[in-house]
């Protein structure tokens, strides 16, 4: 193979994209069940909860992104149109881009409201923001449809994925998951 | 005690010492220039509200603190806490049930002086029909044809039956809220 870089993820990569995807997944659904429910104490806890989740997947994301820096990922298929190489690179960016801007409008979001985020009850995250409720909603709004575009998006790279090992055969998703073997 | 008897109005505030025969006369408070704001702990973060109406009627001296008459009432349902859906719990029976207990009241039945500019009112703190001594020092400053009062107290919520039921776990919401008032009164000339 004349592939530059390695052929699969390296494991410190592998193990920053799980941990990441599964904080990430699991504190959306854990957000969208959340604000349907009654004002109780429990409700409080659990926006305590999806915040401290939101701040630490921004500074999973942060770690990530350093280590991506630093360490190329590997080399696409050869066989790989040109169009899927550009939508690969675009969605990853933009996947990166709302790994921050998620958490980022969440945490300013809290601040317009009100509610001071501290980072498991112990950390006060400074509020970048006055309360004021225009801003708030604004700010709501926002987090709600980043979170869309990312739910979105996450479906697009997952099924992306699944395409590239049952359709086109390669080792797209091979370089990302442990078990699986690099055919070629 | 006399003061007790006597009825109503009152004191943190009150008029030009250089007037001192009219210093009893009770006066209201400019309430848009007066602030009551509130504060407690929710998850460990601060969280802040105040009260959009209250009324309150003082009848103080400076050089005469053991003569003030002060009376302070504090509409609840008028409680602003940034957000309609805190707002709405807080009105209901658990929390302040407004409906039932529209207003919270003070009075000061007592007023020392604690050095210049500086005093202490004590009274009973009444709401939801529950009463609690409560001693609340505050500052006093003439200025500009106004005269200021300044202060603070804490207060344990469920002490008051403030937040009944499931809400009456202190994990979630802390016991302890602070209370902060500032009064502005009109100095007469």
């Amino acid at each position: 193979m004349n592939s530059p870089g390695p052929d699969r993820y390296g494991t410190t990569a592998i193990a920053l994209h799980w941990v990441a995807g599964i904080l990430i997944l699991g504190n959306l659904a854990f957000g969208l069940y959340m604000v349907d429910l009654q004002l109780s104490p429990a409700k409080l806890r659990f926006y305590s909860w999806h915040k401290w989740a939101g701040v630490t997947i921004f500074l999973v994301s942060a770690v990530r992104l350093l280590w991506r820096l630093g360490h190329p990922a590997p080399a696409l298929p050869s066989s790989m149109p040109s169009w899927q190489r550009g939508a690969a690179h675009a969605s990853h960016h933009l996947l990166y881009l709302l790994f921050f801007a998620v958490p980022v409008t969440g945490w300013l979001f809290s601040s317009a409201a009100g509610f001071q985020t501290v980072y498991f009850g112990v950390i006060p995250i400074p509020d970048l923001l006055d309360k004021n409720k225009e801003v708030a909603d604004a700010l709501k709004l926002a987090h709600r449809l980043l979170n869309y575009t990312l739910a979105t998006l996450v479906a697009v790279h997952a099924a992306a994925a699944i395409k590239h090992h049952v359709v086109d055969a390669d080792d797209v998703l091979a370089r990302m998951v442990p078990f699986l073997k690099p055919r070629s | 005690m006399k003061l007790r008897a006597t009825t109503a109005a009152i004191a943190l505030a009150a008029m030009l010492p250089a007037f001192p025969a009219l210093a009893q006369s009770p006066q209201k408070v400019a309430v848009d220039k007066s602030q009551i704001r509130f504060a407690f702990k929710q998850m460990n973060v601060p969280v802040e509200g105040r009260f959009r109406k209250f009324d309150a009627t003082v009848a103080f001296d400076p050089k005469k603190p053991e003569a003030t008459k002060a009376e302070f009432e504090v509409d609840l349902g008028s409680i602003d806490l940034g957000s309609p859906e805190g707002e709405t719990e807080a009105k209901r029976k658990p929390w302040l049930n407004v409906e039932a207990f529209p207003r919270a009241k003070f009075v000061a039945t007592a007023v020392k002086a604690n050095g210049p500019g500086r005093y202490e009112a004590t009274g009973p703190l009444t709401i939801k029909g529950l009463s609690q001594n409560i001693t609340a020092p505050f500052t006093l400053v003439d200025a500009g044809g106004m005269r200021t009062v300044e202060g603070q107290f804490a207060l344990k919520r469920l002490q008051f039956k403030i937040g009944e039921g499931v809400w009456a776990d202190t994990e979630t919401v802390a016991d302890e809220v602070t209370v902060r008032f500032k009064f502005v009164i009109p100095s007469t000339k």
